[in-house]
C-alpha cells in the first residue's frame, strides 16, 4: 500500500532549481530518512508534501488523494483554501525550530488542533491529550508554556500536537538540528517508538545513527536530485556514488 | 613569601570603597531649581494668569461638559481606528490586489491630508453633499434620502474625522503587530490544517498584541490632545466650551489654562496606565526570548 508518491515534483526559486523531478514513493508505516548537504532541497521537498510549498509541476499523492489539486484528465485544477486544510488535517508536521504557539500552555498547543479544526469534544480531546503528553513523557509539564520548557522538551511537545490530529503521515523537518546535544537523544527517543507503532514517517535529519537504526530506507539528495537510496545500511555504510560517499564520510567524522 | 601574601591579605580586610563623587547632578539640581522656583514665582504673582479665574471655571459645569464630550470623543474615535485598523491591516496584507490597493489608496489619503482639515470636511460635509441617499446607482430607486446636517451632528462629525483618521495610523500599527509574529507560526497552524481566518484570529493576532498595545496608548493620548481641534466645527469638546466662554468674557489666558490643566491632567492618568500594560507586555516578551534560546 503506497501512502506517498511523489511523481517528477519540481520546485524553483527564481532562477535557482531547487527542486528538479523529484519522484519517490513510501509506503504505508515505513520510516524514510532524506539525508543530504544543506541546500540541497531535502526541507523543500518535505514542504511540498503537505503543499506548505507549492511545486511548479508534478504532483504529489498521499493516501490517494492529489494534495494541492483537483485532478480532470491532464488538468490539476488548484483547491480552494478549505479543501487543502482539510487534507492537511491528515499529514503531521515538527519543524526544526519547534513553532509551538507561546501564548498557550503545553497542553492547549496540543488541544487546539483537535478542538478548533476537527470540533471533537472537549473531554475526549483532554483525555486524548493527557495521554499524548504521557507518550512523549512529559505529563507533568501540561500547564507549562512552551517559554518555560527547554528545547527538546518543546519539540516532544510539538510531536504531541502533531499526533492530536491523528494523522496518517508524519514529516519531521530537521527536528534535532536546533537542539542542544545533550537533548537531541529525548527527541530521538520518541521518533523511535513513533516508528514502532507503525507510523508512516519522512524525516529530513542529520543524525546519522538515527537513520541507520530507525529507517528502513535512505534518500540522499544533492542539488534538487535523488541521488542515491536504498536500505539504510547500504546507503549510509557502503554508498555507490561519489557525491554520497563524499557526504557520508565528511558527516560520520 | 607567605608573609607577603598574609600582609596582603590583612591590608585587603581594611579597605573601604567610596562610591563615585557626582558634582554633576549637584550641579544640575541646582541650575534647575533655581530655574523652577522663579519661573513658578513669575508663573504665580503674574496678574495676566488670573488664578482666580482658572479656579473659578476649573470645575465649571460647562467645563466638565466639554471634558466629558473629549473623553466620548477620544473613546470613539479610538474604537472605530481599532476596529478599522485591524480591518485595513489584514486588507493591506492581503492576497487579493484590489483590497491592497484600496488599503494602501484609504491609508495614504487619510495620514496625507492634514487633521485640521479632515475634520473641516466632515464638520461641512453637508456643503459638498447637501443630501445623503441609499439607493441602486443609475437608477431612480432609493431607500433612504435625508439631508446630511440632520444625519450628522457636529459631534458625529468630528468622531468620523478624528476616527477615520485614526484608522489609518492604527492600520500601520496593527500591520508592524502582524508582521513581528515568527513566520514559522503561521506554518505550523496551516500545517495543522487551520483555515487562514483561524490562524489570524487564534494564532497571530494574540501574538501581535503585545507589539500593538504600547503604540496604541500613545495614540490614545494623541487623539485626546488632537480631538481639540474639532473646536474649529464647534464639537462641544472641552476647547469648543472654553472658546465660547473666552469669547464673551475675553479671558483668553485663564481659560486655556483651564483647557491645558484637564487634558495634562488625563494625559498624566493615560500614561500611568500606559506604563503599566507597557510593563505587563514586555515580561511575556521575556518569557519568548527564553523561549527562543532552544
Amino acid at each position: 500500500m503506497t501512502m506517498v508518491s511523489a511523481q517528477k515534483v519540481r520546485k524553483s526559486f527564481g532562477k535557482n532549481v531547487v527542486l528538479n523531478d523529484i519522484s519517490l514513493e513510501v509506503e504505508r508505516g515505513e520510516v524514510v530518512c532524506i539525508l543530504g548537504p544543506s541546500g540541497s532541497g531535502k526541507s523543500t521537498f518535505l514542504r511540498c508534501i503537505n503543499h506548505l510549498e507549492r511545486p511548479d509541476g508534478g504532483r504529489i499523492v498521499v493516501d490517494g488523494e492529489t494534495i494541492g489539486y483537483r485532478q480532470e484528465g491532464n488538468v490539476l485544477h488548484e483547491l480552494p483554501e478549505s479543501a487543502l486544510t482539510a487534507q492537511r488535517r491528515s499529514i503531521g508536521m515538527v519543524f526544526q525550530r519547534f513553532n509551538l504557539f507561546p501564548h498557550m500552555t503545553a497542553l492547549e498547543n496540543i488541544t487546539c488542533g483537535p478542538l478548533w479544526v476537527q470540533r471533537a469534544k472537549a473531554a475526549d480531546v483532554r483525555r486524548e491529550a493527557a495521554e499524548l503528553l504521557e507518550l512523549v513523557g512529559l505529563e507533568e509539564k501540561a500547564d507549562a508554556y512552551p517559554g518555560q520548557l527547554s528545547g527538546g522538551q518543546q519539540q516532544r511537545v510539538a510531536i504531541a500536537r502533531a499526533l492530536a490530529l491523528k494523522p496518517k503521515l508524519m514529516l519531521f523537518d530537521e527536528p534535532t538540528s536546533a537542539l542542544d546535544p545533550e537533548l537531541v537523544g529525548e527527541v530521538l527517543a520518541v521518533m523511535r517508538r513513533l516508528a514502532a507503532e507503525g507510523m508512516t514517517m519522512i524525516v529530513v535529519t542529520h543524525e546519522m545513527g538515527f537513520a541507520r537504526e530507525v529507517s528502513n530506507r535512505v534518500i540522499f539528495m544533492d542539488g534538487g536530485e535523488i541521488v542515491e537510496q536504498g536500505p539504510s545500511h547500504e546507503v549510509i555504510d557502503n554508498p555507490s556514488t561519489e557525491r554520497a560517499r563524499a557526504f557520508f564520510a565528511a558527516v560520520s567524522h | 613569601m607567605q608573609k607577603l601574601a598574609d600582609q596582603l591579605e590583612r591590608d585587603a580586610d581594611e579597605f573601604v570603597i567610596r562610591p563615585r563623587r557626582h558634582y554633576g547632578r549637584t550641579l544640575a539640581a541646582i541650575v534647575v531649581g533655581v530655574l523652577a522656583v522663579s519661573l513658578a514665582g513669575a508663573i504665580v504673582t503674574n496678574p495676566n494668569f488670573d488664578w482666580p479665574t482658572v479656579g473659578n471655571y476649573l470645575f465649571a459645569q460647562v467645563t466638565i461638559n466639554g471634558l466629558l464630550v473629549t473623553l466620548y470623543l477620544t473613546v470613539a474615535s479610538m474604537l472605530l481606528g481599532i476596529v478599522g485598523g485591524v480591518l485595513m491591516a489584514l486588507m493591506s496584507m492581503s492576497k487579493n490586489p484590489v483590497l491592497r490597493i484600496v488599503a494602501w489608496g484609504y491609508i495614504t489619503v487619510f495620514r496625507g491630508i492634514p487633521t485640521l482639515v479632515q475634520i473641516l470636511f466632515w464638520g461641512f460635509l453637508g456643503a459638498f453633499f447637501p443630501r445623503i441617499a441609499v439607493g441602486i446607482p443609475f437608477t431612480d430607486i432609493t431607500f433612504v434620502d435625508v439631508p446630511t446636517s440632520s444625519l450628522i451632528s457636529a459631534t458625529g462629525a468630528a468622531i468620523l474625522a478624528l476616527g477615520l483618521n485614526e484608522v489609518a495610523y492604527m492600520a500601520e500599527i496593527i500591520r508592524g503587530g502582524i508582521r513581528s509574529v515568527d513566520q514559522g507560526q503561521r506554518e505550523a497552524a496551516a500545517a495543522m490544517g487551520m483555515s487562514p481566518g483561524l490562524i489570524m484570529r487564534k494564532i497571530i493576532l494574540p501574538q501581535a498584541m503585545r507589539v500593538v498595545i504600547p503604540p496604541t496608548g500613545n495614540e490614545t493620548i494623541t487623539v485626546l490632545k488632537t480631538s481639540s481641534l474639532v473646536s474649529v466645527i464647534a464639537g462641544n469638546d472641552l476647547m469648543t466650551n472654553v472658546q465660547q466662554i473666552y469669547s464673551q468674557n475675553y479671558k483668553v489666558i485663564p481659560l486655556l489654562i483651564v483647557a491645558s490643566l484637564w487634558y495634562l491632567t488625563v494625559t498624566v492618568i493615560l500614561s500611568f496606565f500606559q506604563s503599566r500594560i507597557e510593563r505587563r507586555f514586555g515580561q511575556s516578551d521575556a518569557v519568548q526570548n527564553t523561549a527562543r534560546k532552544g
